[in-house]
């Protein structure tokens, strides 16, 4: 189908510059034409360098650039340069009277006027997608696969070409046939046509060339290029592909035997992997898609760059599609920078794979929160509109500039430009509103814990509660009282040793008595307390017990104000050491089982 | 990453339900499964599960963290579990003391028969029920204990959370009352049990009757009339008491107890009856009769009995899961025994019957993990208890020796004399390290377990290679995203319904039968066109509009959980619904193999032909023919297949996963 149009395309084309009698163009005259078409990849980047003279005696200031119209409307890319002075020049679309609607035509404005025998060569370069048309158009996956080019052996132009040359540079591979015109030659790779000289305007002579090519026809039918600036320090870019094999479609089966057969794999038609050549200092680079994270990629960098190999899932055959994500962070020194009180993000704009097609890119430049005057410079004409998008602790959202276009070749890869004003201080509110609210947070576990939220202060159970904390507080007293008390015996027991050792019976009564006083005082504040528990009801339970340990209490107090007395009555009288201690061997047994009961008991109420 | 079969399609509900709101995912009618009969989602699943993403979802929107859906679905069960970790504490400090409470949640925070469903990604119903399980019981146990209705209320809710995410709520509504009828029947009743049961039954059905996959089951199916009839009992309890109370005379009150007793059984009994007479009772169902009896299932339904998680459990597997903890457990009911409350009767029963439910299917050790943990922390925290104690008692007696040593060595001999046993103080402190050791190596295991059994995705195969280095096979998504890239979106899949629920969730397409297996004919089916011969399967496939095949296959990659090692569930599930389709058939001597022995129905089913095709020219190991299945160790026996009605459309990189197109049919003439 497609093919038999375009063949009709080309016929109509001939008929209608077969009646155009009348050039409506100055008279300008090209005398050198050099054309060069590189088709080694999936489209076809043309070269031309253009020597244009001005023989008539107007001036001229405007060059027309003509493309049949089948390959003008895949033109993706149009650059026109001249080399001295060295200058890019402005092309727009021109769509003048008289020309036939087979040809569309670009007008490029001249840097100097052209005035009588003044010459200019022009650099052009044009990318062209989709003109590398597969034929057949659906394969098997043993065959190779061919494609079409169709183009012009004579330069198409409104002006009078004195002299030309084409030179073709195939793919390093079969080729199956190619238009024989005059002066054809193929060396190699390389098939040239020309010289050809002193040809009329609007002279053509379709060629056709059928040939094999090797390269991925890899074409992304859309791109979301997302490039999120965090003045943290990072650039974030996330890039989803759909990308789909865009090369003869594969018909029949695909038999994994035959792809992966050794010595002679069958399958030379797919691609199997894409490269992408990301800036230096990328970092935590993953690559992944709607099912999660893919392992077959590999990455090599070094300072000049960084390379990510990346192998999607299957083999992309004729047809077949594949969707992916990927994503790197960028130092931000290296993308941001300011200039007259404003700051820009400088970022390449298509996609970092080689040799990709995009048929429509989409990029997003969020900005952080809180950006204002935003402005976009680009090379070359895109569409452009802005959002909102919300991210993690935004209130007001992050203004996003969106910035599509259509047809996009590696050719674009160059770089824009998004201005925009933002105070440092906005930085600070999304760690302050982190800290705020822990700081609520933990004010209000603080006060829920702290207050009395019960709604009655009169019903049965909260009283108990009050109650039975009062009882817990007291039951604490005695707990320390008893403590006490108990580190005044060891007072006692110590000083009894201290006799033993030095005799001197004057500080043992003095310790006596400094520990009879602190024991009355314990004693004396030990009673209301007790008589508290003893009334209290929700203390029933426990007041035996806390009784049980008072009275054993000052039982071992007795015992051993006994065996302080006995002993120190024993050095008074100068007695043996070995009588005293039979002595009091039957009070020490009692101490010491006396003792433990206390600890128990205490190890009881602890338990409460 | 989510993980398995069933996470996928409860993401895959998930972020229906937050892109479309709640009434649409209630309404939900699916036709991507289940091709052509369609799926009625929102009343055919527990939605429990999903809503508390959602919710989860939303609420992390309002407070302005903008995650994904995926994000929060995977690590909702991670974040369960740490709640259940809370749970056990507070119920260990209930049933028991804090120190056991700490160690259960230690206990439950590590065991492998918890994490292998609680891991990141394994984004399941279990995963938030376990919880509700727990905090279920945990709640019922403190209700009893306090006699409090606002826990009663707590556990009522809680059961319904259970009810709205999990089916093995039926544990729950039949444990519960078997507990109330052992409290019953050991003469445990009080006012609190009555408050604590009437409370939760009530309410707790009432509430799950909103459910709307569980409807009015609480009253009408044989699983639910237990608690029915102890709820009755604990009323006809009640009255008595009263009547006792009222009639102050044991004489006449025990001719009333006996006839009343007996009218109100035969009440009962005749009520059943006719319930289950009429219809009103729907009788037990299958699942449940092959947990009481582990061999009804093998007989009777072989689609249960075919997916091995519903495998009665090898001891093996329970030491993988539990390890010391298998141990403990004895100890720990020792423990209970000695200190009978009503708690602890009830941890004991609970983990009596998860145990007995565990050792009959595999998958239901998850439910006796909890119970498992509590009652080894109670060994372990009791005994380490009474060894510390020991030993400070000991500490504090011999400071007190020494203090007075120097003046008395004969009183610190007879310190040493009242000691009870020789050696204490040792003893107790060798039985401490070994305490110590145990749970040191319990802590080295389940690391070990985790990171090797439980942290990987099944769905993608880890191997290791020749020189020790790591190998992953991702055929599965490789061969999803295939179809999700390049099939008609309107496409249908046929495969065996293990994978039904990733191809739709990964693939995004329809698929005839899936993981969700309600109704049996349409497996059949499925199982029936996998073991006919080409032309049968074709009419078939045909007849169900199929336009894929998915088969797995692991002859060249050794992969042994493939479709033809899975075959004869298929023939088994498929002759059960088509008597055309005989097991004897398939195999030779009773034996089942794929090689040039292989009975010639064998050889020429579609199952064989789709997964053998031009296998035979491949040569998969040095030194073997080629055709050598390394998954079954052997030579296949038809390596000239020839297919008629179906092309192969794609096979993955390492030959796991086969796709083959059902060619439109040629024209007659």
């Amino acid at each position: 189908m497609k093919q038999s149009s375009v063949v009709v395309d080309l016929l109509l084309l001939l008929l209608t510059i077969s009646v155009l009698t009348t050039p409506a163009f100055s008279d300008l005259v090209l005398s050198k034409v050099e054309r060069r078409i590189d088709v080694t990849s999936q489209f076809a980047r043309v070269t031309k360098s253009l020597k244009v003279v001005n023989p008539g005696s107007e001036s001229v200031s405007e060059f027309m650039l003509t493309f049949p119209k089948f390959l003008g409307n895949n033109l993706a890319y149009l650059s026109v340069k001249t080399k001295r002075p060295l200058a890019n020049l402005s092309v727009k679309k021109a769509d003048p009277k008289g020309i036939p609607d087979s040809i569309s035509v670009y007008s490029v404005a001249l840097p100097k006027t052209l005035s009588k025998g003044d010459s200019l060569t022009l650099e052009v370069v044009a990318t062209f997608t989709n003109v590398l048309q597969p034929f057949p158009e659906k394969i098997t996956q043993g065959e190779i696969h061919l494609v079409m080019l169709q183009e012009s052996a004579q330069y198409l132009s409104p002006y009078t070409v004195e002299s030309q040359s084409l030179s073709i540079k195939l793919p390093n591979a079969r080729i199956e046939s190619y238009s024989k015109l005059e002066n054809t030659k193929l060396q190699g790779s390389e098939l040239k046509y020309g010289p050809y000289k002193n040809l009329p305007p609007f002279s053509y002579s379709p060629i056709v060339v059928h040939f094999e090519s090797k390269a991925a026809f890899a074409v992304a039918e859309k791109l979301v290029r997302e490039i999120e600036v965090s003045h943290w320090g990072n650039v974030q870019v996330t890039e989803h592909y759909n990308v789909v094999h865009r090369g003869a479609q594969l018909k029949g089966e695909f038999s994994r035997l035959d792809f992966q057969a050794r010595p002679n794999p069958r399958g030379v038609s797919a691609f199997r992997h894409l490269l992408a050549r990301l800036p230096p200092r990328a970092h935590s680079i993953y690559y992944r898609d709607d099912i999660g994270n893919i392992s077959t990629s590999e990455m090599q960098s070094d300072s000049k760059k960084t390379e990510l190999l990346i192998e999607p899932r299957f083999p992309l055959f004729g047809g077949w599609k594949t969707f992916f994500t990927i994503g790197y962070g960028l130092p931000l020194s290296d993308f941001l920078f300011a200039s007259e009180g404003k700051r820009f993000v400088n970022i390449s704009f298509g996609s970092p794979m080689i040799d990709l097609v995009t048929e429509k890119i989409i990029v997003q430049v969020v900005l952080p929160e809180g950006s204002k005057d935003i402005s976009v410079t680009t090379p070359f004409a895109v569409k452009q509109s802005q959002e909102i998008k919300y991210s993690h602790l935004d209130i007001a959202g992050r203004p996003v500039v969106v910035l599509e276009k259509n047809n996009v070749v590696p050719d674009h890869n160059q770089h824009i430009q998004v201005y925009y004003k933002f105070s440092n201080i906005n930085l600070l509110s999304e760690p302050l509103m982190l800290i705020s609210g822990f700081f609520v947070l933990f004010i209000t576990c603080i006060i829920y814990t702290r207050a009395d939220f019960s709604i009655s202060k009169s019903s049965p159970t909260y009283l108990a509660k009050l109650q039975w904390d009062e009882v817990v507080a007291t039951l604490q007293e005695v707990q320390s009282i008893i403590q006490k008390c108990l580190a005044a015996h060891d007072k006692l027991e110590a000083s009894l040793r201290d006799l033993s050792r030095t005799g001197d019976i004057q500080t043992c009564k003095a310790a006596r008595k400094s520990t009879d006083s602190l024991l009355k005082d314990l004693s004396k504040e030990l009673k209301p307390l007790l008589a508290f528990l003893q009334s209290s009801p929700s203390a029933s339970h426990i007041s035996p017990k806390v009784e049980e340990l008072v009275v054993k209490e000052k039982e071992l107090q007795e015992k051993l104000m006994a065996k302080h007395t006995t002993v120190v009555e024993g050095y008074e009288k100068k007695s043996s050491g070995r009588d005293i201690e039979n002595r009091i061997a039957s009070q020490q047994q009692k101490i010491i089982a006396l003792r433990q009961e206390i600890e128990d008991l205490l190890e009881f109420i602890d338990e409460i | 990453m989510i993980h398995e079969f069933d996470p996928y399609f409860n993401y895959r509900t998930t972020l229906f339900l937050t892109e479309k709101g709640f009434y649409e995912f209630w309404n939900w009618f699916d036709s991507e499964s289940w091709y052509p009969l369609g799926r009625i989602i929102g009343g055919t699943l527990y939605p429990g599960l999903m809503v508390t993403a959602a919710l989860i979802y939303w609420a992390l929107r309002f407070l302005r963290f903008f995650v994904h859906i995926r994000e929060v679905c995977v690590l909702t069960a991670p974040f369960f579990a740490s709640n259940t970790t809370l749970v056990a504490y507070f119920f260990g400090k209930e049933i028991w003391d804090t120190g056991a409470g700490l160690v259960a949640a230690v206990l439950i925070a590590i065991c492998p028969g918890y994490i292998s469903r609680s891991v990141a990604g394994s984004y399941d119903n279990e995963a938030v029920a376990i919880f509700a399980l727990l905090l279920t019981f945990y709640l019922f146990v403190k209700a009893v204990n306090t006699g409090s209705l606002a826990w009663a209320l707590g556990s009522a809710f809680g059961y319904f959370y259970m009810v709205s995410a999990w089916g093995g709520y039926v544990f729950i509504i039949n444990l519960v009352p078997l507990y109330v009828l052992v409290l019953l029947i050991t003469g445990r009743y009080s006012m609190r049990l009555y408050i604590a049961y009437n409370c939760m039954y009530i309410l707790g059905m009432l509430l799950a009757m909103q459910i709307r996959f569980v409807g009015f089951q609480h009253v009408q199916s044989g699983e639910h009339m237990g608690a029915m009839g102890v709820f009755l009992l604990m009323q006809v309890f009640y009255f008595l008491d009263w009547v006792k109370y009222q009639l102050n005379d044991t004489k006449l009150f025990q001719t009333f107890l006996r006839i009343t007793v007996t009218s109100a059984i035969l009440v009962g009994g005749i009520a059943l009856g006719v319930g289950t007479a009429s219809g009103y009772i729907s009788p037990w169902t299958g699942r449940f009769y092959s947990l009481l009896d582990p061999t009804y299932a093998k007989d009777h339904i072989p689609i249960i009995a075919s997916v091995s998680e519903h495998q009665p459990t090898a001891w093996s597997s329970f030491m993988f899961d539990y390890h010391i903890l298998l141990f403990l457990f004895p100890a720990g009911l020792y423990f209970c025994f000695k200190r009978l409350s009503d708690a602890t009767i009830f941890i004991v029963m609970y983990g009596l019957t998860s145990l007995y439910f565990a050792g009959v299917m595999v998958r239901l050790i998850l439910v006796a993990t909890p119970a498992v943990c509590l009652i080894s922390a109670i060994a372990v925290s009791a005994t380490v208890k009474n060894l510390t104690s020991l030993l400070r008692t000991k500490q504090k007696v011999s400071q007190t020796g020494s203090t007075k040593g120097a003046g008395s060595s004969k009183a610190s001999s007879k310190v040493t004399l009242d000691q009870s046993q020789p050696f204490q103080k040792n003893g107790a402190s060798a039985l401490l390290v070994g305490v110590f050791y145990l749970l040191s190596r319990y802590a080295i295991h389940c690391t070990w377990v985790t990171s090797e059994a439980y942290s990987s995705p099944s769905i993608v195969l880890a191997a290791r290679g020749a020189h020790g280095n790591r190998i992953l096979f991702d055929d599965y998504r490789e061969a999803y995203y295939w179809l999700r890239q390049n099939t008609p979106t309107d496409a249908k899949i046929m495969s065996w319904w293990d994978y039904g629920y990733q191809i739709t969730a990964m693939g995004n397409r329809t698929v005839i039968v899936d993981n969700n297996t309600w109704n049996n004919t349409h497996i059949a089916t499925v199982g029936r066109a996998m073991s006919s011969n080409e032309d049968e399967a074709y009419e078939i496939m045909r007849s169900l509009d199929v336009n894929y095949v998915l088969v797995v296959f692991g002859g060249v990659t050794g992969y042994s959980s493939d479709d033809i090692n899975k075959f004869l569930w298929m023939v088994r599930i498929g002759g059960g619904v088509f008597p055309v389709i005989k097991e004897p058939d398939y195999l030779v001597n009773g034996e089942f193999r794929v090689d040039k022995g292989a009975s010639p129905k064998m050889l020429n089913c579609l199952m064989y032909k789709l997964c053998y095709y031009r296998f035979g020219e491949l040569t998969t190991e040095y030194g073997k023919p080629p055709g050598y299945d390394r998954a079954r160790g052997g030579e296949i026996g038809n390596k000239d297949i020839k297919l008629e009605h179906l092309e192969e459309a794609y096979t993955t990189s390492n030959w796991i996963v086969r796709i083959y197109r059902v060619k439109p049919p040629t024209n007659r003439l």
